[in-house]
């Protein structure tokens, strides 16, 4: 599946974060969407997922606009990682999880063992499998963003956009989600858009989309894009890089 | 995880209610006498107090419990607001203010019942015209709209009842308190707790969604609009049906579910039967203490709702680590 933007500006108020942006999502693709607080990619990540309407333009999955999509359709097709969560959840953690079926559930008692299937999968990817019958709330945060990300595991979307997907994590739950991602868009062909503040797994992705905040923007080839000094000035600070090419890391000059 | 087993077990707590209930009364009877004339009515005193009598009485009990917290969990999720009760939205406001005026207008109990539910309807349209506009649902607002027209209301009910002739002042109170003296035709009412029960049980996996936040239940594939169109008018139904049978019965709205929830059941499919089967049964066994501690003396069953349900629901409260 393919999910394709065009001519789509985000505001907030009368604030334009970002004008007339063409941007396409194809599969085996691994975006990182990079951009100062405030410059929009929360609100751009909502409009692609249809749960903002956008300032103006019009997104497409597959040539087909999000609006003739049922909320249901839309749930199997794409799937969205949020910030943060305002609400509680008082169930267990297996409950939360199996949550992500919700658009595929085909009958209204009980689960499908394909439904079941995912579950395991799921808790076993993110290393949920101990915590599983573990009530929600009692999980501390890194825990719970596993939770959340094992979620939309079990919802398993050909599309994926997810905001800030590492936050909480610790590193070796960052590298393995971010081994995750590769393996799904890689392996599975599915695609997927991340919001990151890191800019060494950045250099992980396949795609590099920036956001400026004052309606620019530019898109382009990881190796292409994540360059000193275009960072420097996005961030406005000094940055370095050591290594090159797949291997390169950047680091803020202190 | 699977809780048919409890719901198994609360069924026959509820039936256990209900024949508790057919038991007390100003004739006493013996277990076997009741049981006799259940399973085979020979006409008599006996028969007489168990069908025409009690039976119905019991039956609007429960039913006027059941769709109290029904509608207590509805609207608990829909304005995710633990301290969301059926009455939080005007309706039974409403309700009592049609009500009385037409007990102090002296027309009869028929005509009163029809302004009652004119007063309810009223109040529902209102709330959800104000807060409802041009597809943008706004529940600050349904919530503010709800309380505000509470509070109108009130002031309104306080009105009648200092201008009302002392002959007529007990029996509003009555009305206001929740009484079920002058309940006896639940048919209605058990078909809207059939109904709205059966409904959202099987909408269970949306409501469930809908609890982590309305953005949260979108993105998982809820068509969240559509749904709390569905739950204002259900919870709405619910109240209506039960103020109409009892008045506003305070307390079992907003306990039931909550005691529920304190003992674990979150998962809607469940909470949702749970909650009608305890709420019924609940009502059931403040309406037989309403009507049996000082017999002759008919209490309104509103005053022992609360006094059984606030020590109830303080333990439960206390015990959560």
């Amino acid at each position: 599946m393919k999910l394709r933007a065009h001519g789509l500006s985000i505001a907030i108020g009368a604030r334009v974060l970002c004008r007339d942006l063409a941007l396409e999502l194809a599969p085996g693709e691994l975006w990182g969407v990079l951009g100062c607080n405030g410059s929009g990619k929360t609100t751009l990540l909502h409009s692609l997922a249809g749960l903002t309407q956008p300032a103006a333009g019009s997104i497409l999955i597959d040539d087909r606009p999000l609006a003739d999509f049922s909320r249901r359709e839309l749930g199997r097709s794409l799937g969205i990682l949020l910030q943060r969560e305002d609400q509680e959840y008082w169930g267990s953690v297996r409950d939360y999880v199996m949550l992500g079926r919700y658009p595929h559930a085909r009958s209204l008692f009980g689960w499908h063992a394909d439904d079941e299937a995912a579950l395991e999968r799921a808790l076993g990817a993110f290393d949920l499998a101990p915590l599983a019958a573990q009530a929600y709330v009692t999980l501390s945060g890194g825990e719970r963003q596993r939770a959340r990300l094992a979620q939309l595991w079990a919802q398993n979307p050909p599309l994926m956009l997810l905001d800030e997907p590492l936050q909480h994590l610790d590193l070796r739950h960052q590298l393995q989600t971010l081994a995750l991602l590769r393996e799904a868009t890689r392996e599975a062909g599915a695609a997927a858009a991340l919001v990151l503040h890191d800019l060494t797994f950045a250099g992980r992705c396949d795609r590099i989309l920036i956001l400026y905040g004052d309606g620019r923007y530019a898109a382009g080839s990881a190796g292409e894009l994540l360059r000193t000094e275009r960072l420097a000035e996005l961030y406005g600070c000094g940055i370095r890089a050591f290594g090159d090419g797949a291997d390169v890391h950047f680091i803020p000059v202190i | 995880m699977s809780r048919a087993p409890l719901i198994v077990l609360l069924a026959l707590i509820a039936a256990g209610s209900v024949f508790i209930a057919l038991l007390f009364g100003s004739l006493s009877l013996t277990t076997g006498q009741v049981f006799d004339t259940l399973v085979r009515p020979v006409p008599g005193v006996v028969d007489d107090v168990i069908w025409q009598l009690r039976l119905p009485r019991v039956l609007a009990a429960f039913a006027c419990g059941g769709l109290l917290a029904t509608s207590g969990v509805l609207l608990q999720v829909l304005l995710r607001n633990p301290l969301a009760d059926p009455y939080i939205l005007g309706i039974s406001g409403g309700a009592a203010l049609g009500a009385l005026g037409a007990v102090l207008l002296g027309i009869g109990v028929a005509g009163s019942n029809v302004a009652a539910l004119a007063g309810a309807l009223g109040a529902v349209g209102i709330v959800f015209a104000l807060s409802f506009r041009a597809g943008d649902w706004n529940l600050h607002r349904l919530l503010l709209t709800g309380v505000v027209l509470s509070a109108g209301f009130t002031a309104l009910i306080s009105l009648l009842l200092t201008v009302a002739p002392q002959a007529q002042l007990r029996g509003m109170l009555f009305w206001l308190m929740g009484d079920l003296s002058h309940a006896d035709a639940s048919g209605t009412a058990w078909l809207v707790l059939v109904l709205v029960v059966a409904v959202f049980t099987a909408w269970a996996g949306s409501l469930n969604a809908l609890a982590l936040g309305a953005l949260k239940a979108r993105a998982l594939g809820v068509a969240v609009g559509s749904l709390q169109a569905a739950l204002y008018f259900g919870a709405a139904l619910a109240t209506v049906a039960a103020v109409l049978l009892g008045g506003s019965i305070g307390f079992v709205g907003i306990m039931v579910p909550h005691a529920l929830r304190l003992a674990g059941i979150n998962d809607h499919r469940w909470l949702l039967p749970a909650s009608a089967l305890v709420g019924g049964s609940f009502v059931t066994l403040a309406d037989t203490f309403a009507r049996t501690v000082w017999a002759p003396q008919q209490l309104p069953v509103g005053v022992f709702t609360a006094l059984l349900g606030v020590p109830a629901l303080l333990f439960l409260l206390s015990r959560r680590p």
